[in-house]
């Protein structure tokens, strides 16, 4: 009990420390950093803990690019980046982005891969009008808050719901469907979102949602509502959810013999997902996701090359990508800033248009959220296959 | 109607794996008058013994049916004997309480040794082709579902009623002191019945494996629940009573999923119980008897 109270007392002292230096480093912010030819950008990622493996492949893509940028500079100087570890918590996200602002003097930071995380440090961005960009936050209220844009904020990858509209282009224009069933996961915002964002879409390219059914995270069996799907004959389904259920609902809708084509969009991407659902029941499923390998743009398989000669032959995911392109979108904005000022960062990265990533071209909307091509994967006998790419209308 | 029975089927297969573990918390409680809740874990112990048998050691369904179903009895022994044997005549709150945290152990025992995430049954370890039967698409899974339920079910049914050991089970949960006065051996006679169930349970985890694919430490939580509402609506301690109640909570439930309360099924589940206690507190096959005073 006594020690409890004592962490107790301990946290809380931890806390006003933060707050004390939070307020200290407003007054000298606005300077950013620029020292010796050198303009200091942090990392805020999530290198250990939970999700460990999405900060490590983001930290991948950074430093290959910005070995790239640095083979020129920015105007003869030199970024250099300043890593923080924040352990996949929200916590130390929070504490890594008031060292990064205050001592280190970062003028943006780069950070972190879930949308949890980054949304702990926007109040410090926002208040110490330091750039913030996040390369895999796809939350769509990151940027935006109760309404309120949060200037300071940025992301580099599509927001969830454009997911959905570009499944919904893709089933109207490319496969020619003209009815199609949902099957959602009532318990997953993501999973909503998605599905109102195809429905929509798909009404409006003259389709129509014949039925639509509903599972929860963790269950096993879903026989009863893929019945239902089936009585009503869809000539689609779109089942925006994560891979554990997912691998269970495509193997059971084949054995229901629901052969029409089935699909997702990143939540399904998992090597999990092959396992649960069977080689052969994916065949005929698809998926929209950020960016894919197999794409034969120039500019994608370029820097596939140079990302095998840096990792021994790994080829890159997504993360990969997005790391990569947020280095390029900060590098871009600094260098149309003319400047290493966090105001004048935030100012050009917000004027972004048509810069051109691995990812996509990137153009921002007024959210700060990017308008930006989309690729279509099909699964061929467990392996993913470069379909096409669909760009926002 | 072609979806009906399409349901119906779905049901079917949901309910033989309630009712397979269902037949252990009743029979326990038949004896022992212990909601052993620890036996969805038992059920969950059965479905990775399997997986690791087909897995690791390479060997057929059928085997690692029945490795799985020798491992389960032992360890339902084991349970038995190291957290119930002691408490027996202590109140049943007390057996209650234990058997909660022999679950939780049980539980979080296997995530400590092989960690939380979940593993995919091989596919391939059954191949079997599903067949039509009037546009109804029933696959190889479900009928061996059945069909292994049906036959562990008769095998009970014979066991119980035909065999010596049948019998001192039957004689212990009608009066445990006037068996052992009968020269019944009651310790010996519990472990057996302890045995049985979690077979029966280890059995329903390889089933489970094989039709749903994906397992992990906390996979018997909800089907054990589901199976105690099975044996409660059957009658807790009626043999019959566990294999009608499973089968007919697997069709209710797809039933409700089909009208679309998908959303609603486990809460419909519950209300059963809810229901059943109320209305017929001994189950559809269950007898009234009079407290004995």
């Amino acid at each position: 009990m006594r020690k409890r109270k004592l962490a107790g007392i301990f946290m809380s002292l931890m806390a006003a420390a933060g707050v004390i230096a939070g307020c200290s480093s407003s007054s000298s912010s606005g300077g950013g950093s620029d020292e010796g030819g050198e303009i200091k950008i942090g990392a805020n990622l999530e290198l250990s803990g939970g999700v460990a493996s999405y900060g490590q492949s983001i930290k991948e893509g950074i430093d290959l690019a910005l070995e790239e940028i640095n083979k020129e500079g920015i105007d003869g100087k030199k970024i250099k980046l300043v890593t923080y570890d924040n352990k996949s918590e929200a916590p130390e996200a929070i504490a890594g982005a008031t060292k990064l602002i205050s001592q280190d003097k970062v003028a943006a930071i780069i950070g972190s891969a879930t949308s949890g995380n980054t949304k702990a440090q926007i109040e410090i961005a926002q208040s110490n009008s330091t750039p913030l960009l996040t390369p895999t936050g796809t939350a769509s209220d990151v940027t935006v808050k109760d309404g309120k844009l949060n200037d300071f904020v940025f992301r580099t990858c599509f927001i969830d719901p454009f997911q959905g509209t570009v499944a919904a282009q893709f089933a109207a224009q490319d496969l020619k469907v003209k009815t199609a069933a949902i099957f959602i996961d009532s318990s997953s915002d993501y999973s909503k979102g998605l599905a109102d964002s195809f429905k929509e879409k798909f009404e409006a390219e003259g389709g129509k949602i014949v039925t639509q059914e509903a599972y929860v995270a963790k269950d096993t069996d879903f026989h009863s509502q893929l019945t239902n799907i089936k009585g009503k004959n869809p000539d689609f389904v779109f089942i925006p959810g994560y891979y554990e259920e997912v691998g269970l609902i495509v193997k059971q809708a084949r054995e229901l013999g629901l052969t029409v084509p089935l699909m997702g969009a990143d939540g399904w991407d998992s090597p999990t997902l092959v396992d649960l659902a069977g080689k052969e029941a994916l065949n005929n499923t698809f998926i929209t996701n950020h960016y894919s390998s197999g794409d034969d743009d120039a500019k994608v398989q370029e820097f596939v090359k140079a990302f095998k000669a840096k990792y021994k032959d790994k080829s890159p995911d997504a993360f990969n990508a997005l790391g990569y392109d947020s280095a390029y979108f900060i590098a871009d904005a600094i260098k149309r800033a003319g400047s290493s000022d966090p105001k004048k960062i935030q100012k050009a990265l917000a004027e972004t248009d048509g810069l051109e990533l691995v990812t996509g071209v990137m153009k921002l909307d007024k959210n700060h959220d990017p308008i930006k091509s989309a690729v279509i994967l099909e699964y061929n006998d467990g392996e993913q296959q470069f379909k096409s790419k669909v760009d926002p209308e | 109607m072609e979806q009906f029975i399409q349901q119906l089927v779905n049901g079917i297969s949901l309910g033989s794996i309630y009712a397979l573990i269902a037949l252990g918390y009743t029979m326990v409680y038949g004896i022992v008058k212990l909601i052993n809740f620890a036996h969805g874990d038992v059920f969950m112990v059965g479905a990775f013994i399997g997986f690791y048998s087909i897995t690791i050691l390479d060997l057929g369904f059928f085997p690692a049916l029945l490795i799985s179903m020798a491992a389960c009895a032992i360890f339902g022994v084991l349970i038995e004997r190291i957290a119930y044997k002691p408490l027996r005549n202590a109140t049943r709150i007390a057996a209650l309480i234990t058997a909660i945290g022999v679950s939780l152990f049980i539980e979080y025992g296997t995530i400590y040794l092989r960690g939380a995430q979940p593993e995919a049954y091989p596919n391939d370890a059954v191949p079997l082709k599903s067949i039509e039967l009037f546009g109804v698409k029933i696959s190889g899974q479900s009928i061996l579902i059945l069909a292994v339920s049906i036959i562990l079910m008769i095998v009970l049914q014979f066991i119980v009623h035909k065999t010596k050991i049948g019998k001192a089970m039957r004689a212990v949960s009608h009066d445990m002191d006037a068996a052992r006065l009968m020269g019944i051996n009651v310790n010996n006679t519990i472990s057996a019945t302890f045995a049985i169930g979690s077979a029966l349970a280890g059995a329903a985890g390889v089933i489970f494996g094989m039709y749903y694919t994906k397992i992990d430490p906390l996979m018997g939580i909800i089907p054990g629940l589901k199976a105690f509402v099975a044996a409660v609506l059957g009658g807790i301690g009626m043999i019959p009573g566990a294999m009608v109640g499973g089968l007919l909570l697997g069709v209710i439930e797809a039933l409700v999923s089909a009208v679309g309360g998908s959303l609603w099924r486990d809460a419909v589940a519950f209300v059963v119980l809810i229901l059943i206690l109320i209305f017929r507190p001994a189950g559809l096959f269950g007898k009234n008897v009079r407290e004995k005073v």
